[in-house]
């Protein structure tokens, strides 16, 4: 199962919340297939950014293109199922079980039982979630657990575009850094194109080929995790990546 | 009321089909009322082939004249001085042919008087009576320590206690504000000299109470008489013709007795009504009481529909009210405001209004005016409340997250709802069904007051005779009632909340 990751293009999209602007005319092109981080102090922009790709926001003015097709004229129910969605707390439906949680949409589908099992059984494999977590709820699960279920519903119907908002936000460190792992070789597998909210530079870096830095509703710099620390746009960046430096040395 | 099961054995009644003319006759809610109505029924049944229909218990004067006029009932027995006083007192009109006209207008026939009247009375113990020497109003005048009591209606009403003092020049004597029942206790009891009465009171002759002369004949006769729709004439002249062969045949005395027998011995109206026209009409009519178990199980099933119509049928407005005011805000206010208004109309209000409503608008809806469908439209509009705003705030309280990835994740609108929103709230949504279920099983003794049965019945008879018996078969049951809802709905819930509710 694999394939091509979607293309996503910004094209002076601005979304404003009456007098606040929170994205100001972002233009931007993540590579297809690749994981895109992006960073940035909170209230940049960055969660506006992503809610635009599936239209759960719609640009005050400019585009998004799909694949070149403009969002305002797409079917955002059928785009919403080619795009895996991840939330910081996992946004699992608390009345449902791991397994329910997971299936509900390709049920919906009218995919057979066989091949539901199938799938959930590859996915549990390749999140590494302990197989008798699926029968669980929510609130029965670790904050770790709930993680890899809401990967694993993501990935579900093999998304070519994997959106995440934080997805490790909220776990403790050793359980994020053990995600981290398996969310990197979850990417390099299967050549979706990702988009990654984080605000930590060392996961950004980690996950993903390309960064983009985001300030006040601005893209800062665009580029390789490598470059922003070479090449610093401007003293914010430099700032922003001092601040950070600690984590990075772990890593590089 | 029980409802007399009365059939008569006269042998030529017994060989004609029932079925061919529809009569309806009702009654107000105290005794003599209710009585006369059974006796009006019973006389229509024993010489007509009419198919004779009871709605007794009804209301007070302005429901019944109402339901009279609506064409709900066919007749019921009413009193001249209410006529002119209390029903046209705004026509100021000066007698009973002006009183005939003024009914006819309204497409109604006043038949002769039945042969007495219940006037309005001041009565004293026999002892003090004696001893004062008093036998006319006239002579209180001469003994200003006497204190009197009198029901609020009589106190405040322009012909009631300021004309009569007026008319008598009686001095300031201290009052009693009682009800009629406790009047006659504080009379009895000595804490009152003198009393308001109607005088076919049981009463009066229980406790051999003296009712003074109205020599100077100020209150008006209260003269019963049976009104009853025109069209009876072209439609049951049979009927019409028995009720007029009934004038003069019911004696003051009488119509005392009659009280006494089921004030007094507690015995069914219907019975006493069968036993008078037997006797009346030389005919022997067996009246089949119903046992107090049938009785209270007619009572339970009547309440029953009062309570699952109304919560069923509101639950079918309010849950897709309630969904379509938590997607659209801007629809919320103005719904979430409707229903809240809609539950401050006084119930008792709201019911007696739709008596008329009902009655104009019966060649559309086809609804009874009278009977249980005023009071299960009533209780369907105080359910939606609790279940409109309870789906409201079940689905504007989901998680955003929740809400977020559910519309993330590419599933319908309608997948949505039926598989997230509605079962997440389905919790809070189900306690306001349990509260509007619950709230209803009190508000449907309401139903009483509009002829819809139920528990209310008994309970409306208890406020009138204080027969203790009738709350254990009225009050007792509502409230068992309501707890066994309460319990259900309780049961209920937790089998359908979604353990992974539970486990918080």
């Amino acid at each position: 199962m694999t394939t091509l990751g979607l293309a996503v293009t910004f094209e002076n999209a601005t979304v404003s919340f009456g007098d606040v602007t929170a994205l100001d005319n972002i233009s931007l092109e993540p590579k297809p297939g690749a994981t895109t981080a992006i960073i940035g102090p909170s209230g940049c922009g960055k969660s506006t950014l992503l809610r635009l790709v599936i239209g759960l926001l719609t640009p005050t003015s400019g585009r998004v293109l799909i694949d070149g097709k403009d969002l305002a004229s797409t079917d955002l129910t059928e785009l919403r199922r080619r795009t895996g969605f991840v939330l910081q707390d996992g946004g699992l439906f608390p009345h449902l079980t791991a397994a329910s949680n997971a299936t509900l949409l390709p049920r919906r589908l009218g995919w057979p039982i066989e091949r539901l099992k199938a799938r959930l059984d590859e996915l549990a494999e390749l999140t590494r979630l302990p197989a008798d977590a699926l029968a669980r709820y929510p609130a029965e699960l670790s904050g770790g657990q709930r993680q890899r279920v809401a990967v694993i519903r993501a990935l579900f119907l093999d998304p070519p575009l994997l959106l995440l908002d934080e997805p490790l936000g909220a776990l403790d460190p050793l359980v994020r850094h053990g995600m981290q792992a398996d969310l990197r070789s979850i990417f390099a597998e299967l050549n979706k194109t990702v988009l990654l909210v984080t605000h930590d530079l060392a996961e950004a870096a980690y996950l993903a080929e390309d960064v983009v830095l985001m300030k006040d509703g601005d893209v800062v710099q665009h580029a390789p995790p490598s470059e922003l620390v070479r090449k610093p746009a401007n003293d914010f960046v430099r700032d922003f990546v001092t601040a950070q430096r600690s984590h990075m040395e772990a890593i590089t | 009321m029980t409802r007399l099961v009365a059939i008569f054995l006269c042998a030529l009644a017994a060989t004609v089909a029932p079925g061919q003319t529809e009569v309806t006759v009702g009654s107000k809610t105290f005794t003599e009322s209710i009585v006369l109505g059974e006796v009006l029924a019973a006389v229509a049944e024993n010489d007509t082939d009419a198919n004779v229909s009871r709605k007794l218990n009804l209301g007070g004067t302005q429901l019944v004249y109402k339901a009279l006029v609506a064409g709900e009932i066919d007749a019921y027995v009413e009193y001249t001085g209410t006529l002119l006083l209390d029903t046209f007192a705004s026509d100021n009109l000066a007698n009973e042919t002006q009183l005939t006209e003024r009914l006819s207008q309204d497409g109604l026939v006043m038949l002769a008087p039945l042969g007495f009247a219940n006037n309005y009375g001041l009565a004293v113990r026999r002892n003090t009576a004696n001893a004062l020497s008093l036998r006319t109003i006239d002579d209180l005048r001469s003994h200003p320590d006497l204190v009197f009591s009198m029901n609020s209606e009589f106190l405040e009403r322009g012909d009631g206690w300021l004309a009569l003092r007026e008319a008598y020049q009686l001095p300031p004597f201290d009052v009693l504000d009682a009800t009629h029942e406790i009047a006659y206790r504080a009379l009895a009891g000595g804490e009152s000299d003198v009393m308001v009465v109607y005088t076919t009171d049981a009463k009066i002759g229980e406790l051999d109470l003296v009712v003074l002369d109205d020599n100077r004949s100020h209150f008006p006769r209260y003269d019963a008489v049976i009104v009853h729709q025109q069209d009876l004439n072209q439609s049951a002249p049979g009927v019409v013709a028995a009720w007029q062969s009934l004038a003069g045949s019911i004696d003051e005395a009488t119509m005392i007795e009659l009280n006494r027998r089921v004030d007094g011995d507690g015995r069914d109206p219907g019975e006493v009504a069968a036993a008078f026209t037997s006797n009346l009409l030389g005919t022997d009519i067996i009246f089949v009481s119903e046992s107090t178990a049938a009785r209270v199980l007619r009572y339970t099933l009547e309440h029953l529909l009062l309570v699952v119509v109304p919560t069923a049928a509101a639950l079918l407005i309010a849950i897709p009210v309630g969904v379509l005011a938590a997607r659209r805000p801007s629809f919320a206010q103005p719904v979430l405001g409707f229903v809240g208004i809609v539950q401050t109309v006084p119930s008792l209000a709201l019911l007696v209004l739709l008596v008329p409503i009902l009655a104009w608008a019966k060649p559309v809806l086809a609804l009874d005016a009278i009977g249980p469908a005023p009071a299960i439209i009533t209780l369907t509009l105080y359910s939606l409340l609790p279940i409109v705003r309870n789906t409201h705030a079940g689905l504007s309280n989901i998680a955003p997250s929740t809400r977020e990835s559910a519309e993330a994740l590419g599933l319908s609108t309608r997948t949505r709802l039926t598989r997230i929103d509605l079962p997440l709230a389905l919790p809070t949504i189900f306690a306001g069904i349990k509260t509007a279920a619950v709230i209803n099983v009190g508000y449907a003794t309401l139903g009483a007051f509009v002829g819809a049965g139920g528990y209310g019945t008994p309970i409306l008879t208890w406020t009138r005779t204080d027969d203790p018996r009738l709350l254990l078969e009225g009050a007792l049951p509502a409230m068992v009632m309501a707890l066994c809802v309460q319990g259900l709905f309780e049961f209920v819930e937790r089998a359908v909340t979604p353990r992974g509710l539970r486990a918080k």
